[in-house]
């Protein structure tokens, strides 16, 4: 089939990284990331209305080391998506497509998104100290 | 010469037809998904260590009860959109058949679960 012959796009193996096409892996990626965690979420869900000890598992397997490690996953993954995201909706609306200011707004998702993640973690820690 | 029919020229759709659908809902979800899930993230730290009756009484709270349904509706509809054009792009085949039925499945077996379990929360904790 004529099919087959079709270009693809884009070639991985010979493009050049960047911090734009970085961000965009890393939108998908955490994308597929928070898919599975909300299929989580539906579950977290289902336990608390099945009752106390169903409840209970979870909710000491999530405080445990494995658990943690992708709560805190998840939050940068929410938090980087839903920046990107804010980024990826100025640009339908035509906005920052310059190659300068796609750079500048790339690097500050990444900034917002880690000062989100680590003030949400610190939070986390003052609310169970307190 | 066109060989459309003036109705279809009218319409102004080319081939298009309901394309743009799925483009539009994906960034209108997107729109329900920022102040949601910034609103349940951020609730989540005020219920201490996940109590149980804690996180039960929030969720039956109807105000919450409402926004995690909006929440979850909007979300599993975002990321059965997002799933399915990765899976477009890296499946080919019979693999690729499969994985977009299951994606719709799963996606609408996951809503209804999650609502449902929503429901049973609400209605349950009045008694």
């Amino acid at each position: 089939m004529a099919q087959a012959d079709r270009p693809l796009s884009p070639h991985l193996g010979i493009y050049r990284w960047q911090v734009s096409n970085s961000l965009s892996i890393l939108h998908r990626a955490t994308g597929v990331m928070l898919s599975l965690g909300a299929l989580v979420l539906v579950g977290w869900l289902l336990a608390v209305a099945a009752g106390y000890t169903g409840y209970a598992r979870l909710n000491a397997w999530l405080a445990g080391p494995v658990g943690a490690l992708l709560l805190a996953a998840w939050s940068f993954c929410l938090f980087y998506h839903l920046c990107n995201g804010i980024r990826h909706l100025g640009w339908d609306l035509g906005l920052g497509f310059e190659r300068q200011q796609a750079r500048r707004t790339g690097w500050l998702v990444v900034l917002s998104a880690v000062l989100l993640t680590v003030a949400f973690w610190l939070l986390a820690l003052a609310g169970q100290g307190g | 010469m066109s060989l459309q029919t003036p109705l279809r020229r009218v319409l102004g759709l080319g081939s298009a037809r309901e394309g743009t659908g799925d483009w539009l809902g994906q960034r209108l979800s997107a729109v329900a998904i920022a102040p949601l899930g910034l609103w349940f993230a951020f609730s989540m730290l005020g219920l201490e260590h996940g109590q149980y009756e804690l996180v039960r009484s929030w969720i039956a709270e109807p105000a919450h009860a409402i926004l995690l349904i909006l929440l979850l509706v909007a979300v599993l509809y975002h990321s059965r959109l997002g799933l399915r054009v990765v899976i477009e792009d890296y499946l080919h085949g019979p693999a690729l058949l499969i994985a977009l039925v299951l994606n719709q499945f799963l996606h609408l077996l996951a809503a209804v679960s999650g609502i449902f379990a929503i429901v049973v929360i609400a209605v349950g904790s009045g008694t």
